[in-house]
C-alpha cells in the first residue's frame, strides 16, 4: 500500500523539482511562483469557480477518451471536436430564437452532434481509409480551427469593428445559468460527474464494454469473435466526439458567451495527458483533471506577476505525465 | 567437424526441457534428431547455434569445447541453423539478404556477393533471382539462400529444423539431394524432424528424444516400429475407419475461383455433406487458406457462388456466416482468435454472444469454469490465455466455436501440437462429426490428411485437382499429386 | 508568366523547405531502425527556440546549432530510454514529449519574442552559381541549404550502400533475424534514434535562423506533424522523403501565389490546405482500393509497393534477446 503510494508521489514529486529548476534558471524565485499559482487556483471562491470551468471540459473530454482508449484508439482529434462542438452551439446560438429552456438543451445537443460527427470524420478516414487516427485526428483539429477563424473573420464578424477576437455577445437567452457569484453553473457539474458514473459502469459491467476492451487488445481476434468492430469503433469515436462536443458548448455559451479562436484552450490535449495520469483508470480522472485545471488556472496569473509565461503550467503538467509513464515502465521492469 | 553434445541441460522454470543429452555427430554424415513435438527437439538445436544459453553441459567441436554467447559467435565458430520458417527478411532482396550480416567490409560488395552466389548456385542446381524480393519465394526456395548464405560465411555444422513442412515433393527430393552432396564434401548436417519417413529416407544414424531425454540412439538401418517405439514408449495403433451415414449437402461451391496478389486458385467446385471430412491438401500458400476463409465469411470469392445450407452466402457479412453455423479456427490462436489479455471469463462472454446487455460476473464465470471442465483446459476462468500452452489454447479455442456447428471449417488444427493434444483434439473434431457437423480442414502433413479425410481436395501449383478418395490414395501418390505430376 | 520569377520562387520553394528536409530524413532514419519518435514537433519547436536564443545569446551561429541537435539528441534520448530499455508504447511517450517540448519551448522562450536575431549569412558557390537555372536553384544558397543535400545523399548512401546501412534495414524489419546475423539490436536502435532526434533538432534551428528569423509562441507548430506524414508518404526511403518535402513546401508557396490571386479566399484556406493534403496524400497511400487496382498483377503491384514503400516490419514493436 506504502509502497503504491511512494510510486504515485514520486513523478509528482521529481516533476515539482524539475519545474523548479526551471524557474530557477530563468531567474525567477520559485516560492513565489508557486504562490501567485497557488492563489491563482484556490484564492477566492471566485478564482475556484474558474478552476471547475476548466474540471469540466476536462472531465467530459477524459470521460470520452476513456471509451476511445478502451477500443485501443488515439482520438487526438478530440481537440478539433471540441472546437466543432463550439461551431455548431454558437450557430445554434445565433440563429434560433427560442425562450432559454429549450434553446439551452437544443444548443447543447447541437454542441454534441457538431462533436460527434467530427469525430465520426476521423473514424471514417480510419475504418475505411486506413489512416491512423492520430493523423486523420490532428489534420482535421488543423481544418476546426482554421474554420473557427474564418467564421469569426467573415460570415460571424462582430458588427462594425474589424476584430479577430471573437463573435459577438450571445443573445442572453443562450447563456448558461451560473450558480450566484460563481462562474460555473450546477447543471455542468452534475453532467459531468453522471457521464463518468455511466462510461465506468458501462465500461466495467457491459457486453458493449468489454467487446471495446477486446477490439483494443487484439481486433482481429475480436472480429473472429463476431464482434462488430468496423461498427463499435466508430460508436467509439461517436460517442468521444459527442462529449467533446458538450464541452465545445458549454464552454461557448457557458464560460465565454461567444465564439473566439481558443475555444478549445488546449483541454483536449490536456485530456489525453488526464487519461494517461489516471493509469486509464476512470476512478482517478476527477482529481487529475482537478489538479491539471487548478495548474492551468493557476498559471494564468504569472505573466501579470512575474513576466513568466503561463506554459510553466503546461511544463509542470507535462513533466509529472512523463515521469509517471516512465517510472510505471521502470516498476514494471524492477518486477522482471 | 566433428560434434560432440555432452550432457547438456536447460530448464525453462519447472520445465526441465532438456535432460542430460548426450549426442556425438562425425563430419561428413547425416545424424538424424527424431521426436514429437514438444520433445525437447527445436531447444537442444537453439542451444547448440547460439540462441539460447545452456544450463550445465559441453559443447566440443573437435574435441575442443566451445563457448557461444549469440547466433553469430555460433556461425563463426561453425554452427549454423536454418530455422523451419528461414530467419531472413522478406521484404528485401535475394542478394540483399545474401549480404546481410557479413562481417568484411564497410561499403557492400555487392559484385562480389553476385559471383559467391552464382558459384553457389552452380553448384547445387538452385535457381534465384538475385533482384528478387524474398516474400515472393517460396519456403523451399527460403531455405536454398539460407543454405547458400550458412556456406558463404564458412559454416561447417549445418542445423535443418523440420525443413520439410511446407515444401513440396520436387523441392524435398532436391534438398535431400542437396545435404547428400553437402555431406560428401565433408560437412556435418543435423537433420531435425518429427516424420519418421524423412529419417528413414535420409540419415545414417538417428538420435531419439522423448520428454527431453534421449530414449536411443539407432544406426542404419533401422525399422519404422524401432523409431515409434522410441518416439512414443509404444507401438501406435492403426485407427480403424469408422463408417459414417452422410446427411444433407452443407456447403456448395460452385465455379469458385479464389485469389489474393500473388495466387489466384480458379475452378472450385464442391459438396460437402453432414458428417463428411473433407482433407485440403497441398503444401502451404496454395490456396487451401484462401478457400477456407472465403467459406467462413472472411474473405471473398472473386468468382463463383458458395452455398451453405441452401442459402447463397456470396458478399453476406461475417456474422450471418455465424449465424448459419459456420465456424472457422484459425492457424494463429493469439493472433486471430484469442485476444492477450483477456482472461478465459471473458473470453467466453464475448463468445456466446450473450444477448444480455448487463454482464452477470458469477453466472459467466460459473459457464467458463463448466467450458473448461469440458474441454480439459488447464487453466481457471481468469487465466489469462497468453499464459496456456499451445494445446490448452487450441482447447480454449474450440471451446469458443459456436455451439451447433453445421460446417466446421480448420487451418493446420494440430499445428505445433504434441501426440497427445493432437490425438485429443481430433477425438473431439470426429465427436463433432458424429452430431452431425461437416468438416473442412488443411494441413501440410499427408499422413493427418489420409488419416482422417473421407475425401481429398488436393491444390498445387495454382490449380485443384480431382477430389479423391482417402480410402484408395497412398503417401506416395498424395505426394506426387501435390508436386504437381499427373494432374 | 517571368521565367526568372519562376526560377526564384523555385529556389526559395528549395531553401524554405530545407527544416523539412531535415525533419523527414531524421524521422526516416529512427523509423527504419523501427522506432517511432511522435515528439517531432515538440522537439522541432524546442530546438527553433534553442537555436535562436543560442544565437541571440552568443552570435554564435555553430554553437546555436549545435545547441539545437544537443537538445533533439536528449529528447530522442528520452524515446529511445522509454521504448527500447523500458519497452512502453511509443505513441503514448512521444505524444506527452510533444505537449511538454511545445510548452518549454514557450516557457523558456518568452524573453525572446520578437526580437532580431542572427541569420544564416547566404554563400552562393562562386562558378558553379552561375550556371544558368540549376546555379541558381542549387548553388546560390546558405551553407544550410548545401548541407541539406549533402544529407539526402549522405542518407541514401549510407543505407543502400554500406554494410551498416544494410544492417540498419534488416533490424527495423525484422529484429530476429537481424539479431542471429551478429546485430546488436537494441544499440543499434537507440544510436540511430539519437541522430534522428539530432537531426530534427537542427532542422528547427534552421527553421529560426533562417527560414522564418526570430522566435515567435509556437513557431513552427504543426511541421512535426506534416514530417512525420511525409515520412509515410515517403515510404521510409530518404530521397522520397526528401521530395515529399519539397512537395509541401512547393504546395505552400503555390499557397500563397494563390492567396494573392483571390484575395477574396479567406486566409484560413490557405493556412489549413495543407493539412488537409496531408490526410489525402495519406489517404491515397492507404486506400485499398487504390492497392487493389495496382495488385492487378503481380508487375504492376511490385511498381505499386516500390512506389508506395511500406513501414519497417518492425515498427513500434520492441526486442527481446534471450
Amino acid at each position: 500500500m506504502a509502497r503504491n503510494a511512494a510510486w504515485t508521489l514520486m513523478p509528482i514529486v521529481i516533476g515539482l523539482v524539475l519545474t523548479t529548476l526551471a524557474l530557477i534558471a530563468v531567474g525567477a524565485d520559485p516560492l513565489k511562483a508557486y504562490s501567485v499559482m497557488w492563489n491563482g487556483a484556490f484564492g477566492n471562491p471566485a478564482k475556484f469557480s474558474n478552476v471547475i470551468d476548466a474540471w469540466i471540459p476536462l472531465m467530459l473530454c477524459s470521460v470520452g477518451l476513456l471509451i476511445t482508449f478502451t477500443a485501443g484508439l488515439w482520438n487526438i482529434g478530440i481537440e478539433g471536436q471540441i472546437v466543432m462542438g463550439a461551431i455548431f452551439a454558437t450557430w445554434a446560438a445565433r440563429t434560433l430564437v427560442l425562450p432559454s429552456e429549450i434553446l439551452i438543451p437544443l444548443i447543447l445537443v447541437a454542441g454534441m452532434i457538431g462533436g460527434a460527427l467530427w469525430a465520426l470524420l476521423a473514424g471514417a478516414l480510419k475504418v475505411y481509409g486506413r489512416v491512423h487516427e492520430i493523423f486523420g485526428g490532428l489534420g482535421l483539429n488543423f481544418v476546426a480551427t482554421g474554420a473557427t477563424l474564418y467564421l469569426i473573420i467573415c460570415p460571424w464578424k462582430r458588427a462594425g469593428i474589424a476584430s479577430t477576437s471573437g463573435t459577438d455577445l450571445f443573445r442572453p437567452p443562450a447563456w448558461l445559468p451560473n450558480l450566484p457569484g460563481l462562474t460555473v453553473g450546477l447543471l455542468e457539474i452534475i453532467v459531468a460527474i453522471v457521464s463518468l458514473v455511466i462510461v465506468y459502469l458501462a465500461l466495467r459491467g457491459t457486453l458493449w464494454g468489454l467487446q471495446l476492451k477486446a477490439i483494443g487488445k487484439n481486433t482481429r481476434s475480436a472480429f473472429w469473435l463476431g464482434i462488430p468492430t468496423s461498427r463499435h469503433m466508430l460508436g467509439a469515436f461517436a460517442l468521444c466526439g459527442m462529449l467533446a462536443g458538450l464541452a465545445g458548448a458549454e464552454q461557448a455559451i457557458g464560460v465565454w458567451a461567444r465564439l473566439i479562436p481558443a475555444i478549445s484552450g488546449g483541454y483536449g490535449y490536456l485530456s489525453i495527458l488526464v487519461v494517461l495520469l489516471s493509469g486509464f483508470q476512470a476512478i482517478g480522472v476527477p482529481f487529475v483533471a482537478l489538479f491539471f485545471a487548478a495548474v492551468a488556472k493557476g498559471s494564468i496569473a504569472l505573466p501579470l506577476d512575474l513576466q513568466l509565461d503561463s506554459a510553466l503550467g503546461g511544463v509542470l503538467q507535462g513533466m509529472i505525465v512523463l515521469l509517471f509513464v516512465l517510472s510505471q515502465g521502470v516498476r514494471a521492469r524492477l518486477v522482471r | 567437424m566433428r560434434l560432440e553434445l555432452k550432457g547438456i541441460h536447460k530448464h525453462f522454470g519447472p520445465v526441465h526441457a532438456n535432460n542430460d543429452i548426450s549426442m556425438t555427430v562425425e563430419a561428413g554424415t547425416i545424424h538424424g534428431l527424431l521426436g514429437e513435438n514438444g520433445a525437447g527437439k527445436s531447444t537442444l538445436m537453439k542451444v547448440l547455434s547460439g540462441f539460447i544459453h545452456r544450463d550445465a553441459g559441453e559443447i566440443l567441436l573437435d574435441s575442443r569445447a566451445v563457448e557461444f554467447k549469440t547466433p553469430a559467435e555460433a556461425i563463426r565458430a561453425g554452427i549454423g541453423m536454418l530455422h523451419q520458417d528461414p530467419l531472413d527478411f522478406p521484404p528485401l532482396r535475394v542478394l540483399d539478404n545474401f549480404l546481410l550480416g557479413r562481417e568484411e567490409g564497410f561499403l557492400q560488395n555487392r559484385a562480389q556477393a553476385l559471383a559467391d552466389l552464382q558459384k553457389l548456385s552452380q553448384q547445387f542446381g538452385f535457381d534465384l533471382d538475385p533482384d528478387a524480393f524474398v516474400n515472393s519465394l517460396t519456403v523451399g526456395e527460403r531455405q536454398q539462400l539460407e543454405i547458400m548464405r550458412l556456406l558463404s560465411l564458412g559454416v561447417q555444422i549445418l542445423i535443418f529444423d523440420e525443413p520439410t513442412t511446407g515444401i513440396s515433393l520436387p523441392q524435398k527430393i532436391k534438398l535431400f539431394d542437396t545435404l547428400r552432396v553437402l555431406a560428401q564434401q565433408g560437412k556435418t548436417i543435423i537433420f531435425v524432424t518429427h516424420k519418421l519417413q524423412d529419417a528413414e529416407d535420409l540419415c545414417e544414424r538417428v538420435t531419439v528424444l522423448r520428454h527431453g531425454k534421449v530414449t536411443g540412439e539407432v544406426a542404419r538401418p533401422f525399422t519404422a516400429d524401432e523409431l515409434v517405439r522410441l518416439m512414443f514408449g509404444q507401438s501406435l495403433q492403426a485407427r480403424a475407419r469408422a463408417t459414417v451415414v452422410l446427411g444433407e449437402p452443407v456447403l456448395e461451391l460452385r465455379d469458385v475461383c479464389v485469389a489474393d496478389y500473388r495466387l489466384r486458385v480458379p475452378d472450385i467446385n464442391l459438396q460437402v455433406r453432414a458428417r463428411e471430412v473433407i482433407g485440403l491438401a497441398g503444401i502451404e500458400g496454395s490456396g487451401q487458406r484462401l478457400l477456407l476463409r472465403a467459406c467462413a465469411g472472411l474473405a471473398q470469392p472473386v468468382k463463383g457462388e458458395i452455398w451453405v445450407g441452401g442459402t447463397k452466402m456470396n458478399q453476406q457479412p461475417y456474422e450471418l456466416f455465424l449465424d448459419r453455423g459456420v465456424s472457422y479456427l484459425p492457424a494463429e490462436r493469439l493472433e486471430e482468435g484469442l485476444v492477450p489479455g483477456l482472461n478465459l471469463t471473458e473470453h467466453f462472454i464475448l463468445a456466446r454472444r450473450v444477448t444480455k446487455f448487463f454482464i452477470d460476473w458469477n453466472a459467466a464465470t460459473a459457464n467458463a469454469q463448466m467450458r473448461i471442465k469440458e474441454y480439459s483446459i488447464r487453466g481457471t476462468p481468469s487465466t489469462k490465455v497468453e499464459s496456456l500452452s499451445g494445446g490448452n489454447q487450441q482447447r480454449a479455442l474450440l471451446a469458443l466455436l459456436y455451439p451447433n456447428i453445421d460446417l466446421l471449417l480448420l487451418e493446420h488444427p494440430t499445428r505445433g501440437l504434441d501426440f497427445e493434444s493432437s490425438m485429443w483434439v481430433w477425438r473431439q473434431l470426429l465427436e463433432q462429426r458424429e452430431s452431425g457437423t461437416a468438416i473442412v480442414f488443411a494441413s501440410a502433413d499427408l499422413d493427418e490428411i489420409l488419416e482422417y479425410s473421407d475425401r481429398i481436395l488436393v491444390f498445387s501449383g495454382g490449380r485443384v485437382a480431382q477430389v479423391l478418395s482417402a480410402k484408395e490414395t497412398s503417401v506416395q501418390q498424395l505426394g506426387e499429386l501435390i508436386g504437381g505430376k499427373g494432374l | 508568366m517571368d521565367t526568372t520569377l519562376i526560377i526564384l520562387t523555385l529556389a526559395s520553394v528549395l531553401a524554405d523547405s530545407t527544416p523539412l528536409v531535415f525533419a523527414t530524413i531524421g524521422e526516416t532514419l529512427t523509423e527504419k531502425a523501427g522506432v517511432i519518435n511522435l515528439s517531432l514537433d515538440g522537439t522541432i519547436l524546442l530546438g527553433a527556440m534553442v537555436g535562436f536564443a543560442v544565437a541571440f545569446t552568443t552570435d554564435n551561429l555553430c554553437l546555436a546549432f549545435v545547441a539545437a541537435m544537443l537538445v533533439g539528441a536528449v529528447v530522442a534520448a528520452l524515446i529511445a530510454f522509454a521504448s527500447i530499455v523500458l519497452k512502453l508504447d511509443q505513441v503514448a511517450v512521444g505524444f506527452v514529449l510533444t505537449i511538454l517540448c511545445t510548452d518549454l519551448s514557450t516557457f523558456f522562450g518568452n524573453p525572446f519574442v520578437r526580437k532580431p536575431g542572427p541569420a544564416v549569412p547566404h554563400l552562393a558557390i562562386p562558378m558553379l552559381a552561375d550556371i544558368p537555372i540549376i546555379g541558381k536553384l542549387f548553388f546560390d544558397q546558405n551553407v544550410v541549404v548545401y548541407l541539406s543535400f549533402g544529407l539526402i545523399a549522405a542518407a541514401w548512401w549510407w543505407i543502400y550502400k554500406t554494410q551498416p546501412g544494410l544492417k540498419l534495414q534488416g533490424i527495423g524489419e525484422r529484429p530476429a533475424a537481424a539479431f542471429a546475423r551478429g546485430a546488436n539490436v537494441n544499440l543499434q536502435r537507440f544510436v540511430y534514434v539519437l541522430i534522428g532526434g539530432a537531426l530534427v533538432g537542427f532542422a528547427g534551428a534552421s527553421y529560426s535562423l533562417f527560414v522564418k528569423l526570430g522566435w515567435s509562441y509556437r513557431a513552427t507548430s504543426g511541421l512535426g506533424w506534416i514530417a512525420l506524414a511525409i515520412v509515410i508518404f515517403g515510404g521510409w526511403h530518404p530521397i522520397r522523403a526528401a521530395v515529399g518535402a519539397y512537395i509541401f513546401g512547393g504546395l505552400q508557396s503555390v499557397g500563397s501565389f494563390a492567396q494573392s490571386a483571390f484575395p477574396n479566399i479567406p486566409t484560413q484556406v490557405f493556412q489549413t490546405a495543407p493539412f488537409a493534403l496531408m490526410i489525402l496524400a495519406l489517404l491515397v497511400v492507404s486506400n485499398e482500393t487504390i492497392d487493389r487496382f495496382f495488385s492487378g498483377s503481380p508487375m504492376s503491384r511490385k511498381i505499386w509497393q516500390s512506389l508506395r514503400g511500406a513501414p519497417p516490419g518492425a515498427l513500434g514493436t520492441t526486442f527481446e534477446q534471450e
